[in-house]
Parts: structure tokens; sequence; C-alpha cells
């Protein structure tokens, strides 16, 4: 397993027209002494759907939150070719600093199942502040791009109102928008509809299967929801103790799942139905 | 003499020590806000060589007394040519000290805000300063005016003791008073009223209305 942590396994880029839009490569997370996840091999193609799923605990919210927040203990992961758990200098991959992390997190947009929208501004604030502060538009352009995506998300009519105003579903809502006015390559979503009232999760799963269908935005969604899962998914990914225990179409892996976790897992979300 | 008649003679002293008292107030507030905000962010960096300096100040302006504090500004920082007016080493002295307690509410505000919020605001890829600046202190700022409240009051009390270095404050010229009238009474009775109204007729409204304002543009109200 040493060679495994040897960095000179891994290339600098990954090349090529069918290279994944987001890879994972042997990527180990610990927390302290406690391993989340060990060598988690995973690769989303551009344009691609994968639903993350699994009992709580399994590490889904850590495969996202190292996209994003969290640095790794061991493999290298790449978006869009280049590495981001990494960078290159003189012709090695050496673990990131911060300023690179941020680059490269730019090409990412991540929204969370307790929105966190920033209560001091307003809708469209929220869905300014990344443009203007971290790309410099200007606040014409920026404002112009939220519209949209507030229309987009059918929040224009709340544009001017604080976040407090918002049931849970407009905020996640908004909360989109935003991750989408940094025009993110890769969008992830953290059981994003897990804290709202079942009558408002259907104004969110519509806005995501828009994103799919019509976008084909490359999306990394984390759901307790299985029936929007196998409805929306390119592929399912069943995650069992920091591991992929299971994957593939949704058709085959809700139909007709092999690993016996898998059955188990699925048989009871279906009796808790 | 009654007491209309006392106002009569003493009053306009009186008021002018208020307004020395005003002026030592809002120099010592600007200055305390300066320092918590500066002392309380250093608290908070992951780099132990500026969090250091910060922990040092906070715990020797919190630990010693203001009036030891205020001798040594103004009697004992002479002696190493640093030479300050009565005026600036009072309200220097009331505002690095309570700027040490400012320090812990500001460190505090900051951390009652959700991680949520920093994760939100590092999602957008925004600079840590532009993090701290535009997502996190807004809303640290909202949660920390209830305290900052008490402290200006605690503030305002502790600004009497420049008298004692002849400002002439209100209670500096309360004290001339009695000590030529012997109306003592009379004299620190009035510094009391004063005191009191300054405090809960101007300073306490004040933070409330800045409060609600702040709720407001945070959308809570
Ligand atoms: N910051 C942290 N510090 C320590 N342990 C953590 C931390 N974050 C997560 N863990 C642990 O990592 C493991 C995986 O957590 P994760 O949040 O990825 O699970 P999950 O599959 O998203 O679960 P859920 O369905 O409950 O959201 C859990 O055992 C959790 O306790
Ligand atoms: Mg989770």
């Amino acid at each position: 397993m040493k060679d495994l942590h040897d960095l000179s396994r891994y290339p600098l880029r990954l090349e090529g027209p069918d290279r994944p839009m987001v890879s994972f490569r042997n990527v180990t997370k610990r927390y302290g002494d406690l391993v989340v996840l060990d060598g988690l091999n995973l690769d989303v193609a551009e344009g691609e759907m994968v639903s993350i799923i699994g009992p709580s605990g399994s590490g889904k919210t850590t495969v996202l939150r190292m996209l994003m927040l969290e640095r790794i203990q061991g493999g290298v992961i790449y978006v869009d070719g280049a590495p981001l758990s990494h960078m290159e200098r003189g012709g090695k991959l050496v673990p990131a600093n911060s300023r690179h992390l941020r680059a490269g997190r730019e090409q990412i947009g991540m929204c969370f199942q307790h929105f966190n929208l920033f209560p001091h501004m307003t809708a469209l604030g929220n869905c300014m502040e990344g443009p203007v502060q971290v790309l410099g538009l200007s606040k014409q352009a920026a404002r112009e791009r939220a519209e949209d995506l507030l229309e987009m998300v059918g929040m224009i009519d709340k544009r001017d109102e604080h976040p407090a105003r918002l049931s849970g579903g407009q905020q996640q809502r908004v909360a989109i928008a935003r991750a989408l006015a940094m025009r993110p390559k890769v969008l992830l979503l953290d059981e994003v509809t897990s804290a709202l009232d079942p009558e408002v999760i259907g104004e969110v799963t519509e806005v995501i299967r828009k994103l799919v269908q019509k976008y084909r935005l490359t999306i990394m969604m984390v759901t307790h929801q299985m029936g929007f899962a196998a409805d929306i998914s390119d592929r399912v990914c069943f995650f069992y103790d920091g591991r992929i225990e299971e994957e593939g179409a949704p058709a085959d892996l809700f139909s007709n799942p092999q690993k016996e976790r898998t059955q188990q897992f699925l048989s009871a979300v279906k009796s808790a139905d | 003499m009654s007491y209309l008649e006392f106002l009569r003679d003493y009053g306009p002293r009186l008021i002018d020590g208020t307004l020395m008292t005003a002026a030592q107030f809002v120099c010592a507030s600007a200055l305390a806000i300066l320092i918590a905000l500066v002392a309380g962010l250093m608290k908070l960096a992951p780099n132990a060589l500026i969090r250091i300096p910060a922990v040092v100040y906070i715990e020797i302006f919190r630990g010693t007394s203001l009036l030891v504090q205020l001798y040594w500004i103004f009697f004992v920082l002479p002696l190493f040519g640093i030479t300050l007016e009565k005026f600036t080493a009072g309200f220097v002295a009331v505002g690095m000290n309570l700027g040490a307690y400012g320090a812990e509410l500001v460190r505090g505000g900051i951390q009652s805000v959700p991680r949520g919020q920093w994760e939100a605001a590092y999602a957008l890829s925004m600079s840590p300063a532009k993090r701290m600046w535009r997502i996190i202190l807004p809303q640290a700022l909202v949660n920390m005016l209830p305290p900052w409240g008490n402290l200006l009051i605690e503030l305002l009390k502790g600004t009497a003791l420049v008298s004692l270095i002849s400002v002439a404050d209100l209670m500096f010229e309360a004290k001339q008073i009695n000590g030529s009238t012997f109306l003592s009474a009379q004299a620190f009775g009035t510094a009391l009223i004063l005191y009191y109204l300054f405090a809960r007729a101007l300073v306490t409204p004040f933070m409330r209305w800045l409060e609600r304002v702040m709720a407001r543009r945070i959308g809570r109200a």
C-alpha cells in the first residue's frame, strides 16, 4: 500500500477528450485516527449526474466536502483534468497550498442542506456576491447574471427579500442560483431537500431536473430521496463504511442490487417510506 | 442655599463637565472599538505570532486596574519619552482598557457566526479577508451589539477616573464644587443624576436603535 502515497504514480494532468470532469484517485480522508474514506476511486464524466446514497455516516457528505472544503490525506483529486488537491511544482505533484485550492474550487459550486444563505443580503445580493467579489464582474453584469438565474429558479419576484423572509424551498432555490452565478463546471448538492417540508421539496427537485435535462451540468448529488435519484441520475453510487459498495445505472442498482448491503439498505429505505 | 440656587450657580460648570465627559466618552469609545476589532481578530488568527500579542494585551489590560493604567500612561510613559496631554492620556487609558474587554466580545461575536456561513463564503472562493469583512463581521456585529451596549456603559463610568489626572470632566467639576462649597450632597448627587441620564437617556437608547437598524438590515425584523 505504501506506493499509493508515492505522488509520482499520479499523472500531472488528465488529458484527452474522454477525461473525467472529476476524478478521485485513491483518495483517503481521515479525521484524526478515524478513517472516513479509504482509497476512494470515483470518476464523474462531463455532464453526468451522479447520485450518492448510503446509510448515515457512510461518508457521502465527506466526498463532496473533499472537493470543496477539506484537505485530503492520501491520493489525488482532479477537476477538469487539473489536480485540485495537489499542484505541480518542478514537474512533480505536491500538496496544494490554500491559494491553489481556492482557485481550483472556483470551478465548483456547492449547495448545502441548510442553505447557508447570507442573512444580511437580499436574494439578489446573495447571487451577486461571488461574481462581484471573486470574479470581478461589474455590478451591472453581476446583476443581470443574478436576475437571469433567479428567473430560472423561479425566484425573481423575491429578489429583494432577505433570506429570513423566504421559505426553506425558496431559500434553497436562491442558494442554487447563487452557486450557479459562479458558472461552475461541477455542482455539488448535499441533501438539498432534507431540511425541507415535504410540500416544497418538489420546487427544488424541479430546478435540479432542469439543470440536468436542459443545461447538462455535471452534478454530484447526495440524497435520501431514492425515487428522485432513480428518476434523474445517470449513475448511482451506494456508499457503505467509506467505500463505494456498489454503483451502476439507477435501473440496475435500484431494481437489481447485487450486494447484500445494498439490498438491505434499499429495503430498509423502502419500508421506511 | 436651595437646590435651585445651587443649579443656577454651579449648573453651567456641571454642564461643561458633562460635555467634557461626553468628549472623553466619544474618543474612548472610538479607540475601544478600534482596538477591540484589531485585537479580537488577531486573537482568532491561526498564526501564533499574530495571536500572542493580542492575548498578552488583553490579559494585561483586563487583569490590572484601570486607574493604575491611567497613571502609567500619564505619569510613567513620560519617563520613556512619551508625553501625552491629560485629555489624550485620559481617553487613551479608558479606550485601551475597555478595548481589551471589547476584544473578547468581537472574538465571541465572530465565533457565534455559524460555520455554514464560513463554508458558504469559501464555496464562493472568497478570499479570507473578504470572507471576514463581507460575510462574517456584519453578522458578528449584530450578535455582539447587546453586550457592547453594556460595555459602553462601563466605559462611561470608567471615564470618571480621568478626573484624577485633572481632566475637567463631570466628576472633576463635582469635586471642585464640593471642595469650595462643601455642598457634597448637591454636587455629587447632581453628578450621579447626570451620569445616569447620560447612560440611560443617551447611550442605551442609541444602542437599542442601532440594534433595531442592524436587525432590519439582516432581515430579522
Ligand atoms: N469534522 C469531522 N470530524 C470528525 N469526524 C467527522 C467529521 N465530519 C464527519 N466525520 C465522520 O465521518 C464519517 C462520515 O461522515 P459524513 O458526514 O460524510 O456521513 P454521511 O454519509 O454524509 O452521513 P449523513 O447521511 O448522516 O449525512 C462519520 O463517521 C462522521 O462522524
Ligand atoms: Mg451527510
